[in-house]
Protein backbone atom coordinates (compact mmCIF):
# COMPACT_ATOMS: atom_id res chain seq x y z
CA UNK A 1 0.00 0.00 0.00
CA UNK A 2 3.03 2.71 0.81
CA UNK A 3 4.72 1.38 -1.77
CA UNK A 4 1.71 2.03 -4.55
CA UNK A 5 1.56 5.87 -2.56
CA UNK A 6 4.70 6.68 -3.13
CA UNK A 7 5.20 5.19 -6.56
CA UNK A 8 1.67 7.37 -7.35
CA UNK A 9 3.22 10.14 -6.08
CA UNK A 10 6.34 9.70 -7.65
CA UNK A 11 4.45 9.45 -11.20
CA UNK A 12 2.91 12.19 -10.26
CA UNK A 13 6.04 14.83 -9.59
CA UNK A 14 6.98 13.16 -13.11
CA UNK A 15 4.58 13.84 -15.48
CA UNK A 16 4.09 17.58 -13.55
CA UNK A 17 7.74 18.23 -14.49
CA UNK A 18 7.57 16.32 -17.75
CA UNK A 19 4.99 19.09 -18.98
CA UNK A 20 6.81 21.55 -17.37
CA UNK A 21 9.71 21.16 -19.30
CA UNK A 22 7.39 20.86 -22.54
CA UNK A 23 5.74 23.87 -22.30
CA UNK A 24 8.46 26.09 -20.67
CA UNK A 25 11.33 25.30 -23.07
CA UNK A 26 11.60 24.53 -27.46
CA UNK A 27 14.82 26.18 -28.27
CA UNK A 28 12.92 28.75 -30.32
CA UNK A 29 11.18 30.44 -27.67
CA UNK A 30 14.58 31.43 -26.23
CA UNK A 31 17.82 33.71 -27.63
CA UNK A 32 21.16 33.36 -26.47
CA UNK A 33 23.34 36.06 -26.38
CA UNK A 34 26.76 36.11 -24.85
CA UNK A 35 28.18 38.82 -23.10
CA UNK A 36 30.86 39.84 -20.79
CA UNK A 37 29.75 39.02 -17.00
CA UNK A 38 32.84 40.77 -15.88
CA UNK A 39 33.25 44.63 -17.03
CA UNK A 40 31.40 47.17 -15.46
CA UNK A 41 29.77 50.14 -17.70
CA UNK A 42 29.47 47.23 -20.44
CA UNK A 43 28.14 43.53 -19.28
CA UNK A 44 28.40 42.84 -15.49
CA UNK A 45 26.53 40.33 -13.74
CA UNK A 46 26.00 42.07 -10.56
CA UNK A 47 26.07 39.63 -7.44
CA UNK A 48 22.07 39.30 -7.17
CA UNK A 49 21.72 38.05 -10.55
CA UNK A 50 20.79 40.51 -12.59
CA UNK A 51 22.69 41.48 -15.62
CA UNK A 52 23.53 45.19 -16.69
CA UNK A 53 25.61 47.26 -18.79
CA UNK A 54 25.57 49.39 -22.43
CA UNK A 55 26.28 45.58 -24.05
CA UNK A 56 23.16 44.20 -22.25
CA UNK A 57 21.19 47.10 -23.28
CA UNK A 58 22.15 46.94 -26.67
CA UNK A 59 21.30 43.06 -26.60
CA UNK A 60 17.72 43.92 -25.13
CA UNK A 61 16.99 46.47 -27.84
CA UNK A 62 18.08 44.23 -30.56
CA UNK A 63 16.08 40.78 -29.03
CA UNK A 64 12.95 43.14 -28.73
CA UNK A 65 13.57 43.61 -31.91
CA UNK A 66 14.09 40.11 -33.36
CA UNK A 67 10.72 39.51 -31.26
CA UNK A 68 12.03 38.05 -28.34
CA UNK A 69 10.75 39.45 -24.55
CA UNK A 70 13.38 40.58 -22.12
CA UNK A 71 12.52 37.18 -20.14
CA UNK A 72 13.09 34.99 -23.30
CA UNK A 73 16.84 36.19 -23.26
CA UNK A 74 19.41 33.54 -21.96
CA UNK A 75 22.33 35.05 -21.18
CA UNK A 76 25.59 33.79 -21.39
CA UNK A 77 29.16 34.07 -20.46
CA UNK A 78 31.31 34.89 -23.07
CA UNK A 79 35.58 35.24 -22.64
CA UNK A 80 37.42 36.33 -25.22
CA UNK A 81 38.94 33.48 -26.30
CA UNK A 82 35.85 31.50 -26.86
CA UNK A 83 33.94 34.15 -28.56
CA UNK A 84 34.56 32.76 -32.06
CA UNK A 85 34.07 29.25 -30.76
CA UNK A 86 30.84 29.93 -29.43
CA UNK A 87 29.29 31.12 -32.72
CA UNK A 88 30.35 28.79 -34.99
CA UNK A 89 29.26 25.95 -33.14
CA UNK A 90 26.27 27.67 -32.25
CA UNK A 91 25.85 28.19 -28.76
CA UNK A 92 24.55 31.94 -29.09
CA UNK A 93 22.75 33.27 -31.45
CA UNK A 94 24.36 36.89 -31.10
CA UNK A 95 27.61 38.14 -29.19
CA UNK A 96 27.80 41.36 -27.48
CA UNK A 97 30.53 41.58 -25.61
CA UNK A 98 33.08 44.26 -26.51
CA UNK A 99 33.60 42.33 -29.60
CA UNK A 100 35.88 44.07 -31.99
CA UNK A 101 35.72 44.21 -35.60
CA UNK A 102 38.71 43.16 -37.61
CA UNK A 103 39.82 41.73 -40.53
CA UNK A 104 41.29 38.67 -38.73
CA UNK A 105 37.65 37.62 -37.15
CA UNK A 106 35.86 38.48 -40.32
CA UNK A 107 36.86 35.33 -41.75
CA UNK A 108 35.52 33.74 -39.04
CA UNK A 109 32.57 35.08 -38.10
CA UNK A 110 30.40 37.86 -39.06
CA UNK A 111 29.55 41.23 -37.86
CA UNK A 112 26.42 43.26 -37.74
CA UNK A 113 26.98 47.02 -36.59
CA UNK A 114 29.26 48.66 -35.70
CA UNK A 115 27.13 50.06 -32.46
CA UNK A 116 30.13 51.96 -30.62
CA UNK A 117 33.27 53.26 -31.22
CA UNK A 118 35.59 52.77 -28.88
CA UNK A 119 39.32 53.76 -28.36
CA UNK A 120 41.96 52.34 -26.67
CA UNK A 121 43.52 54.90 -24.17
CA UNK A 122 44.76 55.05 -20.47
CA UNK A 123 43.00 55.35 -17.48
CA UNK A 124 45.30 57.66 -15.04
CA UNK A 125 44.85 59.22 -11.72
CA UNK A 126 42.52 61.83 -11.41
CA UNK A 127 45.74 64.02 -10.31
CA UNK A 128 47.96 62.94 -12.77
CA UNK A 129 48.76 65.61 -15.97
CA UNK A 130 52.05 64.06 -17.05
CA UNK A 131 50.49 62.05 -20.01
CA UNK A 132 49.58 63.86 -22.77
CA UNK A 133 50.50 62.48 -25.93
CA UNK A 134 51.54 59.09 -26.90
CA UNK A 135 55.69 60.16 -26.54
CA UNK A 136 54.93 60.71 -22.81
CA UNK A 137 53.70 56.93 -21.81
CA UNK A 138 57.34 55.02 -23.49
CA UNK A 139 58.58 56.15 -19.88
CA UNK A 140 55.44 54.80 -17.60
CA UNK A 141 54.41 51.99 -16.08
CA UNK A 142 51.70 50.44 -17.69
CA UNK A 143 49.52 47.64 -16.61
CA UNK A 144 47.00 45.58 -18.31
CA UNK A 145 45.07 42.16 -18.88
CA UNK A 146 47.68 39.09 -19.67
CA UNK A 147 46.80 38.03 -23.24
CA UNK A 148 44.70 40.93 -24.41
CA UNK A 149 44.89 42.55 -27.22
CA UNK A 150 45.51 45.81 -25.46
CA UNK A 151 48.67 44.65 -23.62
CA UNK A 152 50.24 43.21 -26.70
CA UNK A 153 49.24 46.61 -28.60
CA UNK A 154 51.67 48.48 -26.22
CA UNK A 155 54.91 46.39 -26.53
CA UNK A 156 54.01 45.66 -30.64
CA UNK A 157 53.39 49.05 -31.40
CA UNK A 158 53.19 52.65 -29.42
CA UNK A 159 55.14 52.09 -25.94
CA UNK A 160 58.09 49.31 -27.07
CA UNK A 161 60.12 50.46 -23.75
CA UNK A 162 57.41 51.39 -21.41
CA UNK A 163 57.06 48.96 -18.59
CA UNK A 164 54.08 46.37 -18.63
CA UNK A 165 52.66 44.77 -15.78
CA UNK A 166 50.31 42.13 -16.81
CA UNK A 167 47.12 40.49 -14.47
CA UNK A 168 44.17 38.20 -14.93
CA UNK A 169 42.15 41.61 -14.41
CA UNK A 170 41.73 44.74 -15.05
CA UNK A 171 40.22 45.64 -11.05
CA UNK A 172 43.94 44.09 -10.41
CA UNK A 173 45.71 46.79 -11.98
CA UNK A 174 43.92 49.47 -9.53
CA UNK A 175 45.70 48.96 -6.30
CA UNK A 176 48.54 49.63 -7.91
CA UNK A 177 47.50 52.79 -10.07
CA UNK A 178 46.44 54.09 -6.74
CA UNK A 179 49.25 53.38 -4.88
CA UNK A 180 51.46 54.88 -7.48
CA UNK A 181 53.36 52.10 -8.01
CA UNK A 182 51.69 51.57 -11.39
CA UNK A 183 50.80 55.12 -13.86
CA UNK A 184 48.18 53.94 -15.68
CA UNK A 185 45.79 50.98 -16.65
CA UNK A 186 45.20 50.56 -20.32
CA UNK A 187 42.45 49.09 -22.65
CA UNK A 188 39.28 50.42 -24.62
CA UNK A 189 38.08 53.37 -23.43
CA UNK A 190 34.37 52.12 -22.57
CA UNK A 191 35.62 49.44 -20.52
CA UNK A 192 38.01 51.90 -18.55
CA UNK A 193 35.17 54.58 -18.28
CA UNK A 194 32.78 51.60 -16.76
CA UNK A 195 35.64 50.97 -13.98
CA UNK A 196 36.43 55.22 -13.21
CA UNK A 197 32.34 55.15 -12.91
CA UNK A 198 32.16 52.68 -10.54
CA UNK A 199 31.29 53.68 -6.70
CA UNK A 200 34.28 52.86 -4.77
CA UNK A 201 36.14 54.87 -7.34
CA UNK A 202 34.41 57.69 -8.20
CA UNK A 203 36.56 60.69 -8.25
CA UNK A 204 39.96 58.61 -7.83
CA UNK A 205 40.50 58.46 -11.53
CA UNK A 206 40.19 59.95 -15.34
CA UNK A 207 40.97 58.78 -18.43
CA UNK A 208 43.83 60.42 -20.52
CA UNK A 209 41.79 60.77 -23.70
CA UNK A 210 44.49 59.44 -26.11
CA UNK A 211 42.89 57.55 -28.96
CA UNK A 212 45.23 55.32 -29.56
CA UNK A 213 43.48 53.19 -31.80
CA UNK A 214 40.00 52.75 -33.48
CA UNK A 215 37.80 49.91 -31.87
CA UNK A 216 34.49 49.28 -33.95
CA UNK A 217 32.35 47.20 -31.72
CA UNK A 218 30.08 45.03 -33.62
CA UNK A 219 27.30 41.94 -33.19
CA UNK A 220 28.67 38.52 -33.77
CA UNK A 221 27.08 36.01 -35.71
CA UNK A 222 27.54 32.75 -37.42
CA UNK A 223 29.58 33.79 -40.30
CA UNK A 224 27.58 34.45 -42.97
CA UNK A 225 24.11 35.03 -41.71
CA UNK A 226 22.85 37.98 -43.88
CA UNK A 227 19.15 37.97 -42.70
CA UNK A 228 20.35 38.17 -39.05
CA UNK A 229 22.73 41.37 -40.25
CA UNK A 230 20.43 42.69 -42.23
CA UNK A 231 17.68 42.44 -38.96
CA UNK A 232 20.14 43.38 -36.37
CA UNK A 233 21.57 46.43 -38.56
CA UNK A 234 18.06 48.19 -38.49
CA UNK A 235 17.30 47.56 -34.96
CA UNK A 236 20.52 49.04 -34.29
CA UNK A 237 19.66 52.01 -36.93
CA UNK A 238 16.05 51.94 -35.30
CA UNK A 239 18.00 51.98 -31.43
CA UNK A 240 19.96 55.02 -32.09
CA UNK A 241 17.25 57.44 -34.09
CA UNK A 242 15.05 56.79 -31.77
CA UNK A 243 17.44 58.12 -28.85
CA UNK A 244 17.61 54.47 -26.97
CA UNK A 245 21.33 54.66 -28.02
CA UNK A 246 21.51 58.17 -26.23
CA UNK A 247 20.45 57.15 -23.30
CA UNK A 248 22.53 53.83 -22.82
CA UNK A 249 25.22 55.75 -23.12
CA UNK A 250 24.57 58.53 -20.93
CA UNK A 251 23.30 55.77 -18.31
CA UNK A 252 26.24 53.17 -18.21
CA UNK A 253 29.24 55.64 -19.06
CA UNK A 254 28.04 59.00 -17.88
CA UNK A 255 29.91 59.71 -14.28
CA UNK A 256 33.16 58.94 -16.15
CA UNK A 257 32.93 61.83 -17.82
CA UNK A 258 33.39 59.18 -21.02
CA UNK A 259 33.50 61.67 -24.10
CA UNK A 260 31.73 59.14 -26.13
CA UNK A 261 31.74 59.38 -30.07
CA UNK A 262 28.36 59.80 -31.75
CA UNK A 263 26.65 56.61 -32.60
CA UNK A 264 28.76 54.94 -35.74
CA UNK A 265 27.76 54.43 -38.87
CA UNK A 266 26.21 51.16 -40.10
CA UNK A 267 28.77 49.65 -42.38
CA UNK A 268 28.42 45.72 -41.77
CA UNK A 269 26.53 44.75 -44.57
CA UNK A 270 26.77 41.34 -46.72
CA UNK B 1 50.21 22.99 -39.75
CA UNK B 2 51.94 24.79 -37.10
CA UNK B 3 52.38 28.34 -39.32
CA UNK B 4 50.58 29.45 -36.30
CA UNK B 5 53.53 29.24 -33.98
CA UNK B 6 55.35 32.63 -36.13
CA UNK B 7 56.56 35.72 -34.54
CA UNK B 8 56.06 34.00 -31.28
CA UNK B 9 59.27 33.28 -29.25
CA UNK B 10 58.47 30.28 -27.62
CA UNK B 11 61.91 29.27 -26.88
CA UNK B 12 61.95 32.65 -24.07
CA UNK B 13 59.37 32.19 -22.64
CA UNK B 14 59.93 28.57 -21.96
CA UNK B 15 63.52 29.52 -20.69
CA UNK B 16 61.87 32.24 -18.04
CA UNK B 17 59.80 29.01 -16.94
CA UNK B 18 63.06 26.75 -16.35
CA UNK B 19 64.56 29.90 -14.61
CA UNK B 20 61.89 30.49 -12.59
CA UNK B 21 61.93 26.70 -11.65
CA UNK B 22 65.57 26.53 -11.20
CA UNK B 23 65.20 29.56 -8.82
CA UNK B 24 62.29 28.20 -6.77
CA UNK B 25 63.92 24.91 -6.41
CA UNK B 26 66.89 26.27 -5.12
CA UNK B 27 65.07 29.02 -2.31
CA UNK B 28 62.50 25.76 -1.57
CA UNK B 29 65.14 23.38 -1.09
CA UNK B 30 66.78 25.68 1.57
CA UNK B 31 63.95 27.43 3.39
CA UNK B 32 62.55 23.39 3.32
CA UNK B 33 65.34 21.89 4.72
CA UNK B 34 65.31 24.59 7.19
CA UNK B 35 61.86 24.19 8.40
CA UNK B 36 61.91 20.77 8.71
CA UNK B 37 64.75 21.31 11.00
CA UNK B 38 62.62 23.65 13.00
CA UNK B 39 59.72 20.65 13.13
CA UNK B 40 62.13 18.25 14.81
CA UNK B 41 64.08 20.28 16.74
CA UNK B 42 63.95 20.21 20.05
CA UNK B 43 62.97 23.91 20.98
CA UNK B 44 58.90 24.29 21.18
CA UNK B 45 58.44 27.48 20.13
CA UNK B 46 60.35 26.67 16.43
CA UNK B 47 58.43 23.02 16.29
CA UNK B 48 55.50 25.33 16.47
CA UNK B 49 55.97 27.34 14.14
CA UNK B 50 57.14 25.15 11.53
CA UNK B 51 53.80 23.36 12.20
CA UNK B 52 51.88 26.63 11.54
CA UNK B 53 54.15 27.41 9.03
CA UNK B 54 53.77 24.29 6.62
CA UNK B 55 50.10 23.99 7.54
CA UNK B 56 49.08 27.44 6.63
CA UNK B 57 50.84 27.62 3.76
CA UNK B 58 50.28 24.31 1.91
CA UNK B 59 46.77 24.61 2.36
CA UNK B 60 46.54 27.87 1.02
CA UNK B 61 46.01 27.89 -3.33
CA UNK B 62 49.34 29.23 -5.04
CA UNK B 63 47.38 31.65 -6.65
CA UNK B 64 46.15 33.22 -3.72
CA UNK B 65 49.87 33.39 -2.52
CA UNK B 66 51.52 34.47 -6.17
CA UNK B 67 48.92 37.28 -5.88
CA UNK B 68 49.09 38.68 -2.73
CA UNK B 69 52.98 38.47 -3.25
CA UNK B 70 52.34 41.08 -6.25
CA UNK B 71 49.11 43.31 -4.78
CA UNK B 72 49.64 42.81 -1.25
CA UNK B 73 53.93 43.01 -0.68
CA UNK B 74 54.51 45.50 -3.97
CA UNK B 75 51.84 47.14 -5.50
CA UNK B 76 50.51 47.99 -1.69
CA UNK B 77 53.52 48.37 0.60
CA UNK B 78 55.88 48.65 -2.29
CA UNK B 79 58.41 45.82 -1.09
CA UNK B 80 60.44 45.53 -4.52
CA UNK B 81 62.84 43.05 -2.99
CA UNK B 82 66.26 43.17 -5.03
CA UNK B 83 64.51 45.99 -7.54
CA UNK B 84 64.92 46.89 -11.32
CA UNK B 85 62.14 46.52 -13.80
CA UNK B 86 58.81 45.51 -13.61
CA UNK B 87 59.58 42.49 -15.40
CA UNK B 88 62.63 41.77 -12.77
CA UNK B 89 60.44 42.88 -9.82
CA UNK B 90 57.79 40.39 -10.84
CA UNK B 91 59.95 37.47 -11.72
CA UNK B 92 61.53 37.63 -7.62
CA UNK B 93 57.84 38.14 -6.06
CA UNK B 94 57.03 35.30 -8.30
CA UNK B 95 60.16 33.15 -7.09
CA UNK B 96 59.50 34.45 -3.23
CA UNK B 97 56.10 32.79 -3.49
CA UNK B 98 56.72 29.76 -5.23
CA UNK B 99 60.19 28.68 -3.15
CA UNK B 100 57.76 29.91 -0.04
CA UNK B 101 55.12 27.78 -1.24
CA UNK B 102 57.10 24.51 -2.18
CA UNK B 103 59.45 25.03 1.32
CA UNK B 104 56.70 23.38 2.98
CA UNK B 105 56.11 20.62 0.53
CA UNK B 106 59.99 19.89 0.76
CA UNK B 107 59.97 20.31 4.38
CA UNK B 108 57.28 17.32 4.61
CA UNK B 109 59.18 14.82 2.00
CA UNK B 110 62.46 15.50 4.31
CA UNK B 111 60.37 14.66 7.79
CA UNK B 112 59.62 11.57 6.32
CA UNK B 113 62.92 11.05 5.56
CA UNK B 114 63.82 11.71 8.64
CA UNK B 115 61.57 9.39 10.56
CA UNK B 116 63.50 6.73 7.69
CA UNK B 117 66.14 7.26 10.11
CA UNK B 118 66.46 4.41 13.02
CA UNK B 119 66.17 6.58 16.35
CA UNK B 120 69.55 3.91 17.52
CA UNK B 121 71.60 6.75 15.20
CA UNK B 122 71.01 9.88 16.90
CA UNK B 123 71.11 8.78 19.72
CA UNK B 124 74.74 7.15 19.43
CA UNK B 125 75.33 10.51 18.22
CA UNK B 126 73.98 12.28 21.06
CA UNK B 127 76.01 9.75 23.02
CA UNK B 128 79.11 10.66 21.32
CA UNK B 129 78.67 14.26 22.43
CA UNK B 130 77.48 16.08 19.40
CA UNK B 131 74.98 18.70 19.57
CA UNK B 132 71.37 19.11 18.00
CA UNK B 133 73.00 20.85 15.27
CA UNK B 134 76.09 18.41 14.51
CA UNK B 135 73.35 15.04 14.75
CA UNK B 136 71.31 17.10 12.67
CA UNK B 137 73.62 18.03 9.45
CA UNK B 138 76.04 14.87 10.25
CA UNK B 139 74.19 11.86 10.98
CA UNK B 140 70.68 12.20 10.23
CA UNK B 141 69.76 14.79 6.67
CA UNK B 142 72.62 13.12 4.77
CA UNK B 143 70.54 9.89 5.00
CA UNK B 144 67.29 11.36 4.94
CA UNK B 145 67.93 13.17 1.81
CA UNK B 146 69.48 9.76 -0.23
CA UNK B 147 66.15 8.71 1.21
CA UNK B 148 63.69 11.17 -0.40
CA UNK B 149 64.93 12.19 -3.28
CA UNK B 150 62.00 10.60 -5.46
CA UNK B 151 59.53 12.08 -3.11
CA UNK B 152 61.25 15.30 -3.75
CA UNK B 153 61.57 14.73 -7.80
CA UNK B 154 58.02 14.50 -7.70
CA UNK B 155 58.02 18.22 -6.11
CA UNK B 156 59.74 19.71 -8.29
CA UNK B 157 57.95 18.03 -11.37
CA UNK B 158 55.01 19.91 -9.49
CA UNK B 159 56.62 22.91 -8.72
CA UNK B 160 57.64 22.87 -12.84
CA UNK B 161 54.21 23.05 -13.67
CA UNK B 162 53.45 25.24 -10.83
CA UNK B 163 55.30 27.74 -12.77
CA UNK B 164 52.49 29.15 -15.11
CA UNK B 165 50.61 30.29 -12.23
CA UNK B 166 53.12 32.92 -12.33
CA UNK B 167 51.00 34.33 -15.24
CA UNK B 168 48.38 35.66 -12.76
CA UNK B 169 50.97 38.56 -12.23
CA UNK B 170 52.53 39.17 -15.60
CA UNK B 171 55.85 37.07 -15.50
CA UNK B 172 56.52 36.33 -19.08
CA UNK B 173 56.29 32.59 -18.65
CA UNK B 174 55.05 29.90 -20.86
CA UNK B 175 51.48 29.89 -20.03
CA UNK B 176 51.33 34.06 -20.24
CA UNK B 177 52.42 33.27 -23.92
CA UNK B 178 49.92 30.83 -24.12
CA UNK B 179 47.35 33.56 -23.15
CA UNK B 180 48.20 36.06 -25.87
CA UNK B 181 48.45 33.25 -28.52
CA UNK B 182 44.83 31.71 -27.32
CA UNK B 183 43.85 36.09 -27.91
CA UNK B 184 45.28 36.16 -31.33
CA UNK B 185 45.36 32.43 -32.66
CA UNK B 186 41.70 31.30 -31.61
CA UNK B 187 40.89 28.82 -34.12
CA UNK B 188 43.81 26.62 -33.17
CA UNK B 189 43.45 26.59 -29.51
CA UNK B 190 43.88 23.12 -29.48
CA UNK B 191 46.93 22.85 -31.38
CA UNK B 192 48.42 26.12 -29.19
CA UNK B 193 47.34 23.42 -25.90
CA UNK B 194 49.35 20.66 -27.44
CA UNK B 195 52.18 22.72 -27.94
CA UNK B 196 51.89 24.07 -24.61
CA UNK B 197 51.51 20.71 -23.08
CA UNK B 198 54.21 19.34 -25.14
CA UNK B 199 56.29 21.58 -23.80
CA UNK B 200 56.26 20.60 -20.33
CA UNK B 201 56.67 17.11 -20.95
CA UNK B 202 60.01 17.79 -22.21
CA UNK B 203 60.83 19.84 -19.47
CA UNK B 204 59.32 16.84 -16.59
CA UNK B 205 59.47 13.96 -18.26
CA UNK B 206 63.61 13.72 -18.04
CA UNK B 207 63.32 14.96 -14.42
CA UNK B 208 61.35 12.74 -13.46
CA UNK B 209 63.30 9.75 -15.16
CA UNK B 210 66.80 11.43 -13.97
CA UNK B 211 66.00 11.51 -10.43
CA UNK B 212 64.32 8.13 -10.22
CA UNK B 213 67.64 6.22 -11.06
CA UNK B 214 69.27 8.71 -9.09
CA UNK B 215 66.66 7.87 -6.04
CA UNK B 216 67.34 4.17 -7.00
CA UNK B 217 71.24 4.13 -7.17
CA UNK B 218 71.57 6.86 -3.70
CA UNK B 219 68.76 4.76 -1.49
CA UNK B 220 70.23 3.45 1.91
CA UNK B 221 69.57 0.05 1.57
CA UNK B 222 68.07 -1.21 5.37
Amino acid sequence: MKFRRTAAAAAAVLSLSLTATACGSGDDDKIKIGIKFDQPGLGLKTPDGKYQGFDVDVAKYVAKELGYDEKDIEWKQAPSAERENMLSRGDVKLIVATYSITPERKEKVSFAGPYLLAHQDLLIRADDNSIKDVKDINSKKLCSVTGSTSAQNVKKDFAPDAELQRYNQYSQCLTGLENKNLDALTTDDSILAGYAAQDKHKGKFKLAGLQLSDENYGIGIKKGDKDLQTKINKALQKMIDEGAWDKAVKDNFGPANYKNEPAPQITEKG
Amino acid sequence: MFDFLEGYDLLAAFWVTVKLTVFSAIGSLIWGTLLAAMRVSPVPVMRAFGTAYVNIVRNTPLTIVIVFASLGLYQTLGISLLGGTLDDINFQLAVLALAAYTASFVCEALRSGINTVPVGQAEAARALGLNFRQVLTLVVLPQAFRAVVAPLANVLIALTKNTTVAAAIGVAEAATLMKDMIENESDAIFLVFSVFAFGFVVLTLPTGLLLGWLSKRVAVKR
